[in-house]
């Protein structure tokens, strides 16, 4: 069932060479096929690895095609079932090459679910490594701008990152006992590895997270992005460095981690206060969320970083954790809509300008509504997904009772002021407020039909969290457990 | 019963909510379910239903009425009914996405005043934060009303980290994020908690120094500020120092800078409020006044008497911002100056505003007369009673203005427009509560027993005092104002709120946006810089490696491949295919051969 839901979405990309049938609609029938089936394995499951898959791979290095999921690859398995759903009904209006694009997001699809379900080091990467490949040929075929540039900047950097990774994952093979490249196998014992290992692994995941120094493929990679490409990258791809964190480089390097966690916690911090300064001053609508991304992923890195702690409270660190993960499906649901709302933008005016718009809410009352939404769950608010990851990790670094924590905590609280003057700057700036010098028109049916139920997914969780919360609580006991010891 | 607990906010907030998207009958929407939660709150407050649920693993959060609590529910639902009342009237356009932003705004002030535990108080807080911002930028074509709402916001949300801060350090000293197992808090996480607590409270109720965002929240329709200064927001933060009163007790110092920073609140605001010569900013600055004297008795564990004076302050308040409204929409102006007459020209808004005003003042019977000293009895160090007393000097001083500005003859006739019916009336019903309140609670003990919570109350000949006090400085107001008919002029330093915005934006804003551009220069020009030049370099390597080296390698090559071409065509030379050629070559090979021979041998 798992490997169906993997593979679904390659299957129907292979439909698309059949001629003459509407690409888009298969495109969106594969990917409501895709959700139905990881709301069944939601209902169906029932703790522990479930849905798990084992075959033979290559048995001469131990790798293997193990899939499973758990507390937190099912949430983010269904969070890419949601997003690539959303981001085909945005594009049903796709009218450049309709039949690639949807192979390529098809394919993209296959590899995001597939990362999240992997439990074999081997196939981790390969599911890595495609993700950068499908990214690029997106960007390089449907972007604007100076889109071969920036795509080329990614690919580049992303796929220097993941040479990393790799290494540090060969070391990971080469300490355990017996040798083996399974995940699971590799959580119970923990291999005999350093602290250079994780810094191959941590710098792999760092520049795919990213985090603070590595961050700068991202803003270019986003402004010349089509909408969907960026929602995708912003709302999948980024997670798969702080999944990968999570998955790999914590319960692996448990011994590493615990060490340098208080590194870990300042890059998070860093990532936090840094991102959102940066942002505060962008007059690119598009670079301005990209930079917000770097704000919340370095809430993820921050509250990872206090799991490692290990003379702190556990209950907190589980909070934290718990928050982290939460962080992931929250910010993917709600920078997934932010971008898919920009692209109204550049559809209209073909500009992201903050300066040329004003006053779009006189013409466009739903866009204005969807995006003022959004722009507060980014910020934070109560009520919507955001403040429930946001307020956990808060809660749970600073509930550790360790001083240096606390003010981790506390500096990172700054983080949610800034972002919501920035955020609330946008607002008034090109939404409130007399017109500006570009008009932008209504969102169109399947505009909302895609952005909307994001938004209503994110405030479902912010207001009854509990459906998701106990999925993830289990996961973070055990994660936090695994570091301790 | 517990679900009654649950049904009270959700309510308001579930139809408000359907109001935003569906923009139907907004108005009576609005009255219904505002009318409904009224008869909900006072349920509640005769059943005191409690709740828990488990929002976090391991962390209890709940919603239970008891007794401060059902003194709010009741007293914000009354006043959203009567405010929702003359919004019907006022409020022409865009009414569902008014009336929906109102029932949030009301239903997370019940959420505040019923949560008993910090995840859920602060979720509500800032839910009232984000509706203010919208309903202060409810008109939201004009870029300056926005950027109050905006400016409404952010200032709050500064303070609004104090509770973040909490939370996090109620976790790390008592494992438990319980308001009533607050005062268990270890030793140093109990200081951090009731600073979290105190900035969060501080900044909600525009108390020195966040005070200047109520100044901008006036940007918003006339209903709003009547909401938003009296029942809700505002008073969420002095309802919260009330509530944790017994942490900031515990600490040992909280208490005392509460007290004071209250205390000189109400002092210097209450000038600020006397200098303006704008009404709705003269009350928003009593506003800030008077919940100083709530924070105030929060400091001094004047729970009854905090709590009293916020009830009565509800209506008195929402009494004079309505009546404001109306002369507003049918005068167009509020400056005070044109206001002239506006009382004798509408007797029925008079009348009430007249009542309202004179509570303001402290004049007895009337309300705020006794909540008041209920606060100013329990303040025992001399020097914040001399504060406390002056500042309720000032209420007096500021409280005779407003009333000489709209009850003085007007001067020459204006066009005015007829006040609206759904306008008039929630006004007498607000000033009965108004002239009444304190005068009930007082004769039956009410207010104490009510809360549960026991209160110094103020002797006979301290209420004679005060009282007489009051009317003499409203008498001296009237007297010095009739005889020279000037305006009391006031410094612009008062005038414009001690310069606490301007000082915000100097010493916060805008350091914020020098750093955050040369953050991005750096970002644009080091870190990815850097990136940059590791592809120049790497780009200087590949030339380097083709110009000097890969043309070096390959020009052997190609050298050894031009060699052996050129030895091809200096071989091919003697292939005449001339027979006579080939004969002499072969001649001269055959000598030559011969000559090496002999030589050789």
């Amino acid at each position: 069932m798992l490997s169906l839901t993997v593979f679904l979405p390659l299957l129907a990309a292979a439909l698309l060479a059949v001629p003459r049938l509407p690409a888009c609609w298969i495109w969106v029938a594969a990917a409501a096929a895709d959700l139905v089936l990881v709301v069944v394995m939601w209902l169906g499951y029932r703790g522990g690895i479930g849905y798990e898959e084992r075959l033979r791979w290559i048995p001469s290095v131990g790798a293997g095609y193990h899939v499973g999921v758990d507390g937190l690859s099912l949430p983010l398995i269904a969070l890419t079932a949601v997003l690539f759903l959303s981001c085909a009904i945005y594009s049903l209006t796709q009218a450049e090459r309709p039949k690639s694009y949807a192979a390529l997001f098809l394919f993209l699809q296959t590899v995001s679910t597939g990362l999240f379900a992997a439990l074999d080091l081997l196939l981790f990467f390969v599911f890595f490594d495609l993700s950068i490949v499908g990214m690029y040929f997106v960007i390089v075929g449907w972007g604007h701008g100076d889109r071969a540039r920036s795509a080329l900047k990614f690919f580049l950097y992303t796929f220097l990152g993941s040479l990393a990774l790799l290494l540090g994952f060969i070391g990971l093979y080469l300490g355990s006992d017996p040798r083996t490249f399974d995940i699971v196998d590799l959580t119970a014992s923990p291999p005999e590895a350093g602290a250079l290992v994780l810094l191959a692994v941590g710098i792999g995941l760092a520049v795919k997270t990213p985090t603070v120094p590595f961050h700068t493929w991202l803003p270019p990679a986003h402004t010349d992005a089509p909408a969907a490409g960026s929602a995708i990258l912003a709302g999948i791809l980024l997670k798969m460095g702080t999944y990968g964190f999570a998955r790999i480089a914590l319960p692996l390097l448990p011994g590493p981690w615990r060490q340098y966690a208080w590194v870990i916690i300042v890059v998070g911090v860093v990532s936090v206060l840094y991102g959102a300064l940066v942002a505060l001053a962008q007059q690119n609508i598009k670079r301005l969320i990209a930079y917000t991304s770097v704000n919340h992923m370095g809430y993820i890195v921050l509250a990872l970083g206090a799991a490692g702690l290990a003379a702190g409270d556990v209950q907190a660190r589980q909070l934290a954790v718990t928050g982290a993960v939460t962080q992931m499906v929250s910010h993917g649901l709600i920078t997934g809509a932010l971008f898919l709302l920009t692209g109204i933008l550049w559809d209209r005016a073909h500009s992201y300008d903050l300066d040329r718009f004003g006053g779009i809410a006189a013409s466009a009352r739903t866009f204005t509504l969807m995006t003022a939404v959004a722009a507060f769950a980014s910020l934070g608010l109560p009520g919507l997904s955001g403040f429930i990851a946001e307020f956990q990790i808060f809660a749970g670094v600073i509930g550790t009772g360790m001083t240096g924590a606390v003010v981790a905590g506390g500096l990172s609280i700054v983080g949610i002021l800034i972002t919501a003057a920035l955020l609330l700057r946008l607002l008034q700036k090109a939404f409130l407020g007399p017109l500006g010098e570009l008009r932008v028109s209504e969102a169109q049916p399947h505009e909302v039909a895609s952005i909307a139920p994001l938004l209503v997914l994110s405030l479902v969780i912010g207001i009854v969290p509990g459906w998701l919360l106990d999925f993830i609580e289990p996961f973070s006991a055990a994660l936090v457990t695994g570091v301790s010891r | 019963m517990n679900i009654l607990v649950l049904l009270l906010p959700a309510l308001p907030i579930v139809s408000g909510g359907a109001l935003i998207i569906l923009r139907r009958a907004g108005p009576a929407i609005g009255l219904l379910v505002a009318s409904a939660t009224v008869l909900l709150a006072i349920w509640a407050a005769i059943q005191r239903p409690a709740m828990t649920i488990e929002l976090f693993a391991g962390f209890e959060s709940g919603l239970a009425v008891d007794g401060l609590s059902a003194v709010m529910v009741v007293t914000v639902s009354v006043v959203a009914l009567a405010v929702l009342v003359f919004a019907a009237g006022e409020i022409r356009e865009s009414t569902g996405r008014f009336f929906g932003l109102m029932l949030i705004f009301m239903g997370a002030m019940l959420v505040t005043v019923t949560a008993t535990d910090l995840v859920l108080l602060l979720m509500a807080w800032e839910v009232m934060g984000a509706m203010s911002y919208a309903l202060i930028g409810f008109w939201w074509r004009e870029r300056d009303r926005v950027r109050s709402g905006t400016i409404a916001f952010v200032t709050t949300r500064a303070g609004d980290m104090g509770l973040y801060l909490a939370a996090g350090c109620a976790i790390a000293g008592s494992h438990s994020l319980n308001l009533t197992g607050l005062t268990a808090t270890s030793s140093p996480w109990l200081d951090l908690v009731a600073a979290g607590l105190v900035a969060a409270a501080l900044g909600k109720s525009a108390q020195l120094p966040f005070s200047f965002w109520l100044s901008r929240a006036m940007a918003g329709p006339s209903p709003v500020s009547a909401l938003l200064h009296s029942a809700t927001m505002v008073a969420a933060g002095a309802y919260l120092l009330l509530r944790t009163q017994s942490v900031l007790v515990a600490t040992g110092w909280a208490a005392t800078v509460v007290a004071w920073v209250g205390a000189l609140t109400a002092l210097l605001l209450g000038a600020v409020a006397f200098a303006q010569r704008d009404l709705k900013q003269l009350l928003a600055a009593s506003t800030c006044a008077q919940i100083g004297f709530m924070v105030l008795a929060a400091g001094v564990s004047a729970i009854a008497g905090g709590a009293a004076h916020l009830v009565a302050h509800a209506a008195v308040k929402s009494l004079l911002f309505l009546g404001a409204g109306a002369w507003l929409t049918a005068l167009g102006t509020e400056h005070l100056p044109e206001l002239q007459g506006a009382a004798r020209r509408y007797p029925l808004v008079g009348v009430t505003f007249g009542v309202g005003a004179l509570a303001l003042a402290g004049l007895p019977p009337l309300s705020l007369w006794v909540t008041k000293d209920m606060v100013l009895a329990a303040v025992g160090d001399p020097a914040l009673h001399a504060v406390a007393l002056a500042a309720a000097v000032l209420s007096a001083a500021y409280a005779a203005k407003a009333l000489i500005a709209v009850w003085s003859p007007e001067a020459a006739r204006r066009d005015g427009a007829r006040i609206r019916l759904l306008e008039r009336l929630p006004l007498p019903l607000l000033a009965l509560l108004a002239a009444t309140l304190g005068i009930i609670g007082l004769l039956f003990g009410g207010w104490t027993r009510l809360l549960n919570a026991a209160g110094p109350l103020p002797g006979a000949g301290e209420l004679a005092a005060s009282g007489v006090l009051a009317l003499a400085v409203v008498m001296l107001v009237i007297g010095v104002r009739l005889r020279r008919r000037a305006e009391l002029e006031a410094g612009a330093f008062l005038a414009g709120w001690l310069g606490l915005e301007p000082l915000a934006v100097a010493v916060v804003w805008q350091p914020l946006m020098v750093v955050a551009k040369a953050l991005a220069r750096f970002d644009d020009a080091v870190i990815d810089g850097v990136v940059r030049a590791v592809s120049r370099g790497g780009m200087a390597m590949a030339r380097f490696a083709r110009s000097p080296f890969e043309t070096g390698v390959d020009g052997v090559v190609r050298g050894t491949a031009a060699m052996a071409g050129r030895l091809g065509k200096l071989a091919r030379k003697p292939q005449t295919g001339q027979v006579h050629t080939y004969l002499a070559q072969a001649t001269v090979a055959v000598a030559l051969l011969a000559i090496v021979i002999m030589l050789v041998r």
